[in-house]
């Protein structure tokens, strides 16, 4: 169907979008093994791994990396269970205020981050909770639940029904019909779910300064390292960790549901 | 019935799981329940909550001599919204979305069109993930490497003063409503970071909407003797709008709530998001950062109306 | 003896819709229950309230003579095959064959020895390691059977089973079906839109229409005495004549049906126990072994005939449209309706 080829503007045009997406990603990998601790100077003049080996013995890197991972961690174990459980109600039942439910679901990441984020803030403040740990995965577990929702819904209307009828009908119990029939095919789902859920939240800068207090997250860390112009080279080093380690679980999230599946978490 | 289940389970009586899920399936709407409780709790003590908190709280009074905070409702915040300054800085990030909107929108379509048609199989996929992993790419590192590429002496210039392109680029930053001192201090600037960052959630539903376009309808089109511009015109354009119309909501309401782009690139000036950023961190004024929450709150709501008759929606 | 399944005046709603209107009817034991339709007519609800997916929104269900409400599928005597057949795809066919002993806690090494039995009941003995997509479609439904059987329910439910399957296969899994059945004298409740195979599989036949059932009976008096006009024409091909037309030919102010094979065309005087009527020739069908000749009455009604063709004299049939031609058939080969005196 597809029988003649794309014409030489719409060519370059398309190519040329891909370059003007990827030109500043490749600029962060050549910038963080750049031998110059000058700020920007371009082209770079050499190559070093000398950065990353400062940068991770750097106590305030590792101390926001480990904050980073425990926040999208715990954001992302609760919104496994909350997106999960909100999916399995929603999939298939019709009932009264079922699509004031999924907009509920969708409103922490339809609304700006900054409403979501002075929102818990003065919350907190009015409970008198203190920012910190707690506070910022609060945060991100309520974005992150419609990550996952959407991909389990995704797979549960994607999986016959008739699977689950089947497994009743076979003598099977509702715990056993989850066990056997549902999680495996779910698992999958589950997991491109979690990783996306996990790189959002590992990522998420706008509420996190809302909630964070004192506390400094590794995104939080790299905005506060945008005005030390002396420890640029860490910084570089450091947006690249961050730039892989929100990119390679997408790349895991489609690689798990690209048959079938489009990324439901496509619409961050 | 039970009879005949413990004669072949051995005789033994129904564990508390059984039960349990014996009365889950005669009980539908408890075990509907059950499942919504812990998400609904959530979202509803959490979120709205704290939502409800917030705009009560834009009706509460500041006083801007004791820098304090009193419970005493009154409109006055909602009143200032409308001030000279006010105004500006809504005017400011609302043109801002429109134009980073309409240039996502033309950046886009041109990629959106060869990968829903000139791609498939393999192609298809690289294209796919071309566009998904920028996209999901972490957003402060894009804006950090924006800095380096925008910055004096950085990337962008290095590149235009080898191609001989520098009086362009003075040319440019002399003009209005574009210019600055530097590349990184204007407008232009800001505006080629907000189009950088929301341009890959443009793509995709755009590519979606003319990926439901069946080829029959080109052919059909072109059998009636349309030209090529008028097959686009009259038959690609208006079945694209819905794509157009969600990758628009997507590009207006993260640009209308941003405030880390414009506190690191363009020129000084409040945007909605820097002002509320402002109101409640450095001056303290927490009802007047709620009362500018609702600014954004309106504006998109507004949005999703109009885009909404375009058909928008189904194209989520 | 009990009934393997009794329906006591049972409706169930979806909304406004009445999916199933007020529906009676007992099945015995160890019969081949047919519940034919067209689509929406509630039978494969019918089969869902017997399974348990469903509830009855009035009415009693009982089966073998105890009430069914409120008791899980997984507490049913009654397994069922499915009509896209819901084997697991994540499973061999072993595993989904053992699949119903497994959640029962039967012993591995019985459900090993079980499954393959089943299996080699439906000749597929070979294809325990094979995943349900590696599988062609008859074999799938042989193995959704497999599963069903292997628990050794007393009453299978089957839902349209063999609708995707083609033509040929279609009729060898019919007849195996039968076999089975008999085989293993379990009840067997088969639903279908396909009225060839209600007919030459069934004991007895339900025929539904709009969330009711229309006649039940046994192929052979379903299609001799039709008692509605739906049943007249949805089980075989048949001419419902109505009003003063049906008046005028036998003298009795109802509808009734004449079969297309009935009719004969005859010249001369036509005896005291035949009904006969002049018509034009509208189209004629060559259809192998029949032809069929679409007739007009003189006031519009269309008549089909079916007459059967005798090749071995090698003659062209002699009818051609617009030729008046004499119809005739016996009086004791039409069937008086129930419901369509009302109709014009």
């Amino acid at each position: 169907m597809h029988s003649e080829r794309a014409g030489m503007p719409l060519r370059l045009l398309a190519w040329g979008g891909l370059a003007f997406l990827h030109a500043p990603i490749l600029l962060i990998v050549v910038y963080a093994f750049n031998t110059e601790d000058a700020a920007f100077s371009f082209p770079p003049r050499g190559f070093t791994l000398k950065w990353l080996g400062i940068a991770l013995g750097r106590a305030d890197v590792l101390e926001a990396v480990k904050l980073s991972l425990q926040v999208a961690a715990l954001a992302t174990l609760i919104a496994l269970v909350l997106g999960s459980l909100a999916s399995l109600a929603l999939y298939r039942r019709t009932f009264f205020g079922k699509s004031a439910i999924s907009l509920l679901l969708i409103l922490p990441i339809a609304l700006p981050g900054i409403v979501t984020g002075l929102a818990l803030l003065s919350a907190f403040k009015a409970l008198g909770i203190a920012p910190g740990l707690v506070t910022i995965v609060i945060g991100h577990a309520t974005f992150c639940v419609v990550i996952v929702y959407n991909n389990v819904v995704g797979r549960l209307r994607r999986t016959a029904h008739s699977q689950i009828e089947a497994s009743l009908d076979l003598g099977a119990d509702g715990w056993q019909t989850f066990r056997y029939i549902m999680l495996p095919n779910l698992g999958s789902a589950l997991l491109a779910g979690g990783m996306l859920a996990f790189a959002l939240s590992f990522d998420e800068i706008i509420v996190t300064t809302f909630t964070a207090g004192h506390e400094r997250t590794l995104p939080i860390w790299l905005l506060n390292q945008l005005s030390r112009p002396r420890d640029v080279p860490v910084t570089n080093v450091v947006a690249l960790l961050v730039m892989l380690a929100t990119m390679l679980p997408i790349l895991g999230a489609w690689y798990l549901t690209r048959d079938g599946d489009s990324v439901a978490g496509s619409d961050k | 019935m039970n009879l005949a289940l413990e004669h072949r389970t051995g005789g033994t009586a129904p564990g508390p799981r059984r039960r349990l899920a014996n009365l889950l399936y005669r009980r539908p709407g408890l075990y509907l329940a059950l499942l919504l409780l812990p998400p609904l709790a959530w979202f509803g003590a959490v979120y709205l909550g704290s939502l409800a908190n917030l705009l009560w709280q834009g009706l509460y009074t500041f006083d801007d001599f004791s820098m304090a905070v009193t419970p005493e409702l009154t409109l006055a915040n909602l009143v200032a919204l409308f001030n000279a300054a006010n105004l500006d800085i809504i005017l400011r990030t609302l043109a801002m979305a429109v134009a980073v909107s309409i240039a996502s929108a033309l950046l886009a379509f041109p990629i959106a069109w060869y990968m829903a048609r000139y791609t498939r199989g393999r192609m298809k996929a690289f294209f796919y993930i071309a566009v998904m992993l920028p996209m999901w790419a972490s957003y402060i590192v894009k804006a950090y490497s924006w800095t380096l590429l925008l910055a004096k002496g950085g990337v962008l210039q290095w590149f235009l003063a080898h191609l001989g392109l520098e009086p362009a680029l003075l040319w440019l930053l002399g003009l209005p409503w574009l210019g600055g001192s530097t590349l990184s201090t204007s407008h232009l600037g800001r505006f080629l970071v907000f189009v950088y960052i929301w341009l890959p959630f443009m793509i995709l539903p755009i590519q979606a909407a003319l990926e439901r376009l069946p080829p029959s309808l080109l052919q059909a089109s072109a059998d009636l003797g349309a030209t090529p511009r008028q097959t686009f015109v009259h038959v690609v354009l208006p079945l694209a709008v819905p794509g157009i119309a969600a990758g628009s909501i997507f590009t207006f309401s993260l640009t209308l709530g941003d405030f880390i782009v414009p506190q690191l690139v363009g020129p000084p000036g409040y945007f909605i998001g820097s002002m509320v950023y402002a109101q409640q961190g450095a001056i303290g004024n927490l009802p007047m950062a709620a009362a500018f929450t609702l600014v954004p709150i309106v504006l998109i709501a507004a949005y999703l109306a109009i885009v909404k008759r375009l058909g928008a929606f189904d194209a989520l | 003896m009990t009934e393997a399944v009794q329906f006591t005046g049972v409706s169930r709603l979806f909304g406004n819709t009445r999916a199933v209107d007020n529906v009676s009817l007992s099945i015995p034991d160890g019969e081949f229950f047919s519940m034919l339709g067209p689509s929406g007519s509630g039978k494969t609800t019918c089969l869902r309230l017997i399974a348990g997916f469903e509830q009855p929104s009035a009415g009693s269900i009982r089966l073998h003579g105890e009430e069914a409400a409120g008791v899980p599928p997984y507490l049913r005597d009654v397994n069922t095959v499915f009509q896209d057949y819901a084997l697991f795809p994540h499973m061999n066919v072993q595993d989904n064959v053992a699949y119903g002993l497994k959640v029962k806690g039967v012993a591995a090494a019985e459900r090993r020895t079980r499954a393959r039995e089943a299996l080699q009941m439906v000749a597929l003995g070979e294809f325990g390691e094979r995943r349900p997509a590696q599988l062609s479609g008859g074999q799938r439904q042989r193995v959704a059977l497999a599963r069903a059987l292997v628990n050794r329910p007393r009453v299978l439910l089957l839902d349209e089973p063999l609708g995707a399957l083609d033509l040929k296969l279609r009729e060898q899994m019919q007849s195996e079906l039968k076999k089975l059945q008999r085989q293993l004298g379990i009840t067997f409740v088969f639903v279908t839109h396909d009225q060839t195979e209600a007919l030459s599989m069934s004991d007895r036949v339900a025929v539904f229409n709009h969330g009711r059932i229309e006649q039940v009976a046994s192929p052979r008096e379903l299609y001799l005495k039709p008692q509605t006009a739906f049943v007249a024409e949805f089980v075989g091909t048949s001419n419902v004549l109505r009003g003063e037309l049906a008046q005028r030919l036998c003298g009795q102010p109802r509808a009734f049906s004449i079969r297309p094979e009935h009719i004969r065309f005859a010249q001369g005087e036509a005896a005291s126990d035949e009904v006969q009527v002049s018509a034009f020739v509208h189209d004629v069908q060559f259809q192998g072994s029949a032809t069929r000749i679409e007739l007009r009455l003189d006031n519009g009604q269309p008549l089909t005939v079916s007459q059967a063709n005798d090749h071995r004299q090698g003659q062209a049939p002699a009818w051609q449209p617009g030729q008046r031609i004499t119809a005739r058939w016996p009086r004791a080969a039409m069937t008086y309706l129930h419901d369509a005196q009302v109709l014009p």
